[in-house]
């Protein structure tokens, strides 16, 4: 128990455990705290001596409004993303977990999340080809329908919301999934006998007992998604600046660290809200 | 019959998403083999693009490049972690909640916020950007997964087989490798796959992490695209994306994720 290893015990914790956390500690942790550091300074020290401590990157946040506004659109997007990615979500999970059985949902579960750990850029830009004027989708419904349809969905917000929906609806079915089946069918199968309609089934037992899983999942996709720059560049064309694609030109194109540094670091004080907001929930989640 | 209706609209449901998650990587798939540059349907067989690629220096670059990257990633990543994992699993110690909550960062925060964190750090501290910068990202994003998945094998480890190693005379060291790492072993390979995916699919690190020019394969690729679609990006993306495919349905059949537990 705590305090009573011994010493060769505690030399050989030490050794098995310093490798690890000194390379998170250099790679992620002192990034982090450097770049809090860089976010009140007027120039990044590597491009002058003359720099001073100020609160400006903080000021222009809030004096300079589009910034403010694209905080918002992201925020709103993430929501967006979320809330579909939960109504298609939610029940395909349920229907794996407990409609399919064997080795029919075993091979299913795995095509439903694979593509989720394949390269996020290749399918994002799977989906410029499947968009764009002239692209597949409307090439197929136009074949199909007696009309002609001009879609014109790429460089729009829809295609963005597309394109992130592919992107993390996995993360939804993946954590949904988890929940719902280590709930006991032999609650179900009581339940049923005691003459409860499947809709009941669902609203008061499924549903509130897989709820901390689902949570997870709309978590673990609204994060991302409000941090994402490279979907909305690729999909959204003119109509993709985010608040992550503001933050990417500060690094890229206009090379103000400074200020690139305090919108990250606002960025990373919405999402640990979020996190510590949600961090009873996910607790009870791995449980 | 209602119960069997909505079997049948659920079963509909599932194939529905399967199909919007397949499709359009098909799609893209299937452009790679199309003769016209400009993507016009009828589809007429090529293996041009494929041809096209393996004359681009730049790609092939890029390409040995990644695949570099991700072994280096994986041998490190694994080393550490299993290490730590077995630490974590076998002492009970003060403050050991705390290091298991500080893998969340690097796995929770957008990478958007890690790279740029990395990218102005390791300027201040004169790494700056280039390969040695990009793998310490890329070790970094892959500890985590390698840590998570060997706990989860060795939680299913019965440490009375390491007492009773010991009591027939095997030192710390046999008990180790004859006992303890033969059994964790799926775990391990399971983990250093994710490692090598996490890796070598990575883009965000990479794009603000590597040298302009000097770049990795998904970092040209987002270069590309941005300069327009040609058939050429296709095929790239569809060799990549049947790489990591291909390891992560074998790291999943590994760690034995959607198995019936």
């Amino acid at each position: 128990m705590a305090g009573t290893l011994n010493m060769t015990d505690r030399r050989r914790l030490a050794m098995l455990l310093t490798p690890a956390y000194l390379w998170l500690l250099i790679a992620v942790f002192l990034p982090l705290a450097a770049m809090l550091f860089f976010s009140f300074l007027t120039k990044m020290p590597q491009d002058g001596p003359d720099w001073a401590i100020t609160l400006d990157n903080y000021s222009a946040f809030l004096t300079n409004p589009t910034y403010g506004t694209l905080l918002i659109k992201s925020l709103q997007l993430g929501m967006i993303v979320s809330v579909i990615c939960v109504i298609i979500g939610y029940p395909c999970a349920l229907v794996l977990a407990k409609s399919i059985k064997g080795r029919a949902r075993e091979a299913l579960f795995l095509m439903v999340i694979l593509p989720f750990w394949s390269n996020s850029l290749v399918r994002i830009f799977s989906w410029a080809i499947v968009l764009r004027g002239n692209g597949v989708l409307e090439l197929t419904l136009n074949a199909v329908l007696p009309f002609d349809l001009n879609l014109n969905l790429m460089f729009t917000t829809h295609a963005v919301v597309i394109g992130l929906v592919h992107s993390y609806l996995p993360y939804v079915i993946l954590t949904s999934y988890l929940a719902l089946q280590a709930i006991d069918d032999d609650l179900i199968d009581a339940a049923r006998s005691m003459g409860a309609s499947k809709l009941t089934i669902l609203r008061r037992l499924l549903l509130p007992l897989s709820l901390p899983g689902l949570l997870a999942g709309v978590v673990l996709v609204f994060v991302p998604v409000v941090g994402s720059f490279m979907e909305p560049r690729i999909l959204g064309g003119r109509m993709g600046t985010y608040y992550g694609t503001l933050i990417e030109d500060q690094f890229v194109a206009v090379y103000n660290w400074p200020l690139g540094a305090a919108l990250s670091f606002i960025l990373l004080a919405v999402v640990l809200v979020i996190l510590a907001v949600a961090s009873p929930v996910l607790k009870g989640a791995r449980t | 019959m209602t119960g069997g209706l909505l079997a049948l609209v659920g079963r509909i449901w599932l194939v529905a998403i399967l199909i919007f998650l397949y499709a359009p990587i098909l799609v893209m798939a299937l452009m790679s083999f199309n003769a016209s540059p400009f993507y016009q349907l009828p589809f007429e067989f090529t293996w041009r693009w494929y041809q096209d690629l393996s004359g681009n220096a730049q790609i092939a670059t890029a390409a040995i490049r990644s695949v570099l990257i991700a072994w280096v990633t994986t041998l490190i990543a694994t080393a550490l972690g299993t290490a730590a994992s077995i630490a974590l699993f076998r002492y009970d110690f003060r403050g050991k909640r705390v290091l298991q909550i500080l893998l969340f960062p690097p796995i929770a925060i957008p990478w958007l916020i890690t790279g740029t964190a990395m990218l102005t750090f390791f300027f201040a501290i004169g790494i700056g950007r280039g390969t040695p910068a990009v793998i310490i990202g890329h070790v970094a994003l892959a500890l985590p997964y390698v840590i998570v998945t060997v706990t989860a094998r060795l939680a299913s480890f019965d440490i009375t087989l390491e007492e009773a190693a010991r009591a027939m005379g095997a030192n710390t060291w046999t008990v180790l490798t004859r006992v303890t790492l033969p059994w964790i072993s799926p775990g391990i390979v399971a983990g250093a796959l994710f490692a090598f995916a996490v890796s070598f699919d990575q883009f965000v690190v990479s794009y603000f992490l590597s040298e302009p020019g000097d770049t990795t394969l998904p970092v040209l690729i987002y270069t590309a695209i941005r300069k327009g679609f040609t058939p050429e990006i296709n095929a790239v993306s569809t060799i990549i994306i049947t790489i990591s495919m291909a390891i992560m349905f074998i790291a999943a059949r590994y760690s034995k994720i959607g198995g019936n537990n």
